[in-house]
């Protein structure tokens, strides 16, 4: 009488946990999140970097000034009205043209942050399919692929940007295109370095053995194992853009007036260092800050995804 | 033990293969010709409906690559490759990717097989869903879960993660995956060298009812000879790419005649203490001559206790002794 | 009198996901001129054992417990100490020849190394000395292989080097963890002949690590029989194998496929390898074994002597297990 029973129980207790509970995975992806949150530093870089996009999204709501008003009033003396205070609203102080510094600080914010990103995602998307498949098909079609990138990482990068911009004028759309055009090279040669390096690995060669079309292997098993390098080489690509915008900006050659960014703001505090150091100091700040915290956060990732943890 | 009986159909025949690898050579000229490594060089096999063939050798043999020639993973230099009629080595890829369903692998390492990324529903589903893509996703994930109840996993863990299983239970996994299009041939590429000796035994009886099932012929590769004794109805022993001997499993084992085969099996431990201390095994001198190079006439003249002059000469090939069932590839049997 | 007395070994791990026990409250002892094989599977933490012994666990982790070689004290010996030790008193060899030699030096260099950091010897002596050793372990051409860099040799003839290099200051004690696992059937054979043979002309104790019970029947006088990290059985090679008194030592036995025999389906040991990090309460084989009674659940049992040459951990009586 027991012994049905328990055979009875026994197969409810089967269908139940073969209907109901499916146990979840636990995949390496959340053990890579799990492992980053436990890095103190890159948490807390990531929590600052959000705070800087929350800055240059909503920072403009708190500005009394737009970026572009001119305040004539401190203008007439502009070392000491043009001091950061919070009477007169301009809580950055003003620049030498007596514009809320930091009004331009938040759209500064905005240029700088958008063109780090924005060509860091067009580098990834191109740069990662280009290097997938040049490594995956391998052969000649990989010899030709890599000799073109080979040759475009040959060119004088900044001349060719420099010139792009003198011939077209200095328009956004043009430096997220001058800078997103070169930085893909670096992509695409790492991904195709750890493609190849996949290629052999033994579930390849399963999915070949399954039926799997070529396509498909790509996008499902390589690009997945290779996310991870890419993750950690993109967040330390941003600050590379940044860093690079800021460059051309300096020169003179970015971002056109009135709007601005980081690298141009720096431009010109360093004319006016001795006498109105605020100028110089919050722009410059802004730019040191993110980019440390980008290192941090990369460096946490790479942490994070080490192939030895797995 | 199955016997085999030759009544049985033939599902592959294979005629004087031969696969070769280019190898160039350091600090070669771009121009100068690469160097020929033959890793099969000229084998002539059939295998039978429902049937284990085992194949035996040492590292450098050529049986790994002879095995993803057979199913056409590997492209073949010459020869020929007859499945259900139609030769795989004269076949584009795309009619050769459809006979995938037909003809499966399942691989060494049972965690390195597994996209690590992927949850073990998506991996055995993966065959299922790229031949059939018109399945509804609870008509996958029924026939997926009836396949890893049919391995012994419980299906409720369908969405777990590679990593988080057990080696045995990885190949598990492999297996399922394999055999979800209900193959007619699959390959078995040393399956239970990485797993623990009590975790063998299952992997092993369970391929062993599953072909029974679902009448699968399995070419069974592996260097330990015990296991493929106890799973295959003939065996297949190689070395240095050429086929040495071919027999029914028994006739092999009680009555070895190549003297490779018998210095291979003098060498194998067996765990009896008695038997093990008063063994004399024929150690063979020397080392494994390279594949690049081979000796010319028999490859296992620089090796061979029982070489003759004429060794050197002519090469062997697998001649019928004992009358059928029997083959030895020696000139002096 | 015993070359090397292990008692209450304990090694574990500190990993992100809490303590790992790899071996735990182990005791064994071992006579000069004995081969004394320690068997298992993964997990079983056999290798441990070694490493522990030799002072090289990994980073994180920890030995404790006693390991007296000839009255002296290994575990916590200080790294200084320790190095006078190894090779002149007790020497290893790896499992994978492949990664245990430097590639980037000549076998000259690693094995003058040894010699010229241990005994003091200049360079000329040193390389007449590597090469005797050479030709004792039965290497062709020995002074002209000299010159060679480890992967111009085969898997066996490396392992051989490893062996010369262990064998090179006449040490008493031989540790070989798992010598032959990545080696073919044939070198196999070779190797422990070779061993076989070396073990008499230079008088050592081997330890010899191994999941493969053939090897072991093989080679050793004793065997012991680990599973998760403690020990399941110990006794003579042919009371193992013959009278094996504990499940786990059963049963491996039967799921063994021989090559001298011929049974339809293999007899399996059910469930899977013990999970380390959570071990459970009492018997780590309790729910394998086919003889668990209810105290297997709740306490482990202690390592029992029951005659002068063998001991096992087990609840089970031992007619139960021979009932098998």
């Amino acid at each position: 009488m027991l012994f049905k029973h328990k055979k009875v129980a026994q197969e409810l207790a089967q269908q139940l946990s073969s209907s109901v509970g499916t146990i979840e995975g636990r995949s390496l992806w959340q053990d890579a999140k799990r492992r980053f949150l436990r890095n103190k530093a890159a948490v807390a870089s990531l929590f600052i970097i959000g705070l800087i996009v929350l800055f240059s999204i909503f920072g403009s709501q708190f500005a009394q000034y737009s970026y572009e008003e001119i305040d004539w009033f401190a203008l007439s003396d502009p070392v000491e009205l043009g001091r950061p205070s919070i009477e007169t609203g301009h809580y950055f102080g003003t620049d030498k043209l007596g514009r809320d510094l930091y009004a331009r600080t938040v759209q500064g914010s905005q240029i700088s942050l958008m063109v780090g990103i924005l060509s860091s995602v067009v580098a990834i998307v191109i740069g990662t399919l280009y290097g997938a498949i040049s490594g995956f098909i391998g052969g000649r079609v990989d010899m030709v692929m890599m000799r073109i990138v080979e040759i475009l990482s040959a060119l004088p990068f900044m001349f060719m940007v420099i010139m792009l911009m003198v011939m077209f004028g200095r328009q956004i759309i043009l430096i997220f295109i001058a800078i997103g055009a070169v930085s893909w090279l670096d992509m695409a040669r790492i991904v195709r370095g750890q493609t190849l390096s996949i290629k052999n690995k033994e579930y390849i060669e399963a999915a070949h053995a399954c039926g799997v079309s070529q396509w498909r292997i790509v996008v499902r098993h390589i690009v997945p194992n290779v996310m991870g390098i890419v993750l950690v080489y993109a967040s330390l690509m941003i600050p590379g853009m940044i860093m690079f915008e800021s460059f051309i900006s300096f020169l003179g050659l970015g971002v056109q007036e009135p709007q601005t960014s980081w690298g141009a703001l720096i431009s010109e505090g360093v004319v006016t260092m001795e006498f109105a150091l605020w100028q110089l100091a919050f722009p410059l700040s802004f730019l040191v800050v993110t980019l440390f915290c980008f290192n941090f956060v990369g460096d946490g990732l790479r942490d994070a995804l080490d192939p030895k943890e797995h | 033990m199955n016997k085999v009986t030759h009544t049985k159909e033939k599902i592959l025949t294979v005629r004087d293969l031969r696969v070769q690898f280019d190898i160039r050579e350091e600090g070669a000229w771009p121009w100068q010709k690469p160097q020929a490594l033959k890793a099969v060089d000229g084998i002539d096999l059939d295998i039978y409906e429902g049937e284990t063939l085992g194949v035996v050798g040492e590292s450098g043999c050529g049986k790994s690559t002879l095995a993803r020639a057979l199913i056409g993973m590997l492209p073949a230099r010459t020869g020929s490759v007859v499945w259900m009629g139609k030769d795989l080595t004269k076949m584009g890829k795309k009619e050769l990717r459809s006979k995938r369903q037909e003809l499966q692998m399942i691989f060494q390492d049972p965690l390195a097989s597994l996209n690590p990324r992927m949850n073990i529903g998506d991996i055995i589903a993966e065959p299922l869903t790229t031949f059939h893509p018109k399945l509804s996703s609870l008509e996958v994930k029924t026939q997926v879960q009836a396949m890893m109840k049919r391995v012994g996993l419980l299906p409720n863990l369908i969405n777990r993660y590679p990593h988080e299983f057990s080696g045995g239970q990885c190949q598990r996994i492999g297996i399922a995956r394999a055999l979800i299009l209900k193959p007619k041939l699959v390959i078995c590429d040393e399956p239970v060298s990485a797993l623990d000796v009590s975790i063998q035994a299952q992997v092993i009886n369970l391929l062993k009812e599953l072909q029974q099932e679902m009448g699968l012929a399995l070419v069974f590769i592996a260097h330990d000879l015990s296991v493929v004794r106890h799973i295959s109805d003939r065996v297949l022993v190689m070395y240095l790419g050429k086929a040495v001997e071919l027999a029914d499993a028994k006739a092999l084992y009680t009555n070895p005649k190549h003297p490779y085969t018998k210095a291979l099996m003098s060498a194998v431990p067996i765990p009896d203490p008695k038997i093990e201390r008063n063994k004399k095994i024929q150690l063979l001198h020397g080392d494994l001559p390279s594949p690049i190079n081979p000796p010319s006439g028999c490859v296992f003249r620089t090796r061979c206790p029982e070489v003759q002059a004429q060794c050197a000469d002519k090469c062997p090939t697998l001649e019928p002794v004992n009358g059928d069932h029997h083959e030895v590839s020696c000139l002096l049997v | 009198m015993s070359l090397l007395r292990v008692d209450g070994l304990n090694v574990s791990f500190d990993t992100p996901d809490g303590q790992v026990t790899a071996v735990k409250n182990l005791s064994f002892a071992i006579k000069p001129k004995e081969t004394l094989g320690i068997v298992g599977e993964s997990g079983s933490g056999k290798s441990q054992t070694a490493f522990a012994l030799m002072g090289l666990l990994a980073r994180n982790g920890r030995s404790s417990g006693s390991a007296k070689f000839n009255g002296l004290e290994l575990i916590g010996m200080p790294e200084a100490e320790l190095n006078k030790v190894r090779a002149e008193q007790v020497a290893m060899i790896f499992q994978d020849p492949m990664t245990s030699l430097n590639p980037y030096l000549k076998i000259s260099q690693q094995l003058n190394e040894v010699l010229m950091h241990h005994k003091g010897l200049d360079k000329k002596s040193a390389t007449a000395h590597s090469i005797r050793m050479l030709d004792a372990v039965k290497m062709p051409e020995a002074a002209k292989r000299m010159n060679m860099y480890p992967h111009e040799f085969s898997g066996g003839m490396r392992q051989r080097v490893m062996i010369a290099m262990a064998l090179l200051c006449d040490p008493k004690l031989l540790i070989a963890d798992e010598p032959t696992t990545a080696l073919d059937v044939t070198v196999q054979a070779q190797i422990m002949t070779l061993l076989d043979e070396l073990k008499q002309d230079f008088d050592t104790a081997i330890i010899l690590i191994t999941h493969d019970l053939g090897v072991v029947a093989g080679v050793c006088d004793n065997v012991m029989v680990m599973y998760a990290g403690q020990t399941m059985e110990y006794g003579t090679t042919e009371e193992i194998f013959y009278q094996p008194s504990h499940p786990y030592t059963g049963g491996l036995l039967e799921s063994v496929p021989r090559l001298d025999t011929d049974s339809p389906v293999l007899a399996t040991i059910p469930g899977n390898p013990p999970n380390l990090m959570q071990l459970p309460v009492g018997c780590p084989f309790q729910d394998r074994c086919g003889q668990a009674l209810a105290e297997c659940f709740t306490s482990m049992p202690d390592l029992v002597s029951f005659s002068n040459t063998r001991q096992r951990a087990c609840h089970a009586t031992i007619a139960s297990v021979g009932a098998q």
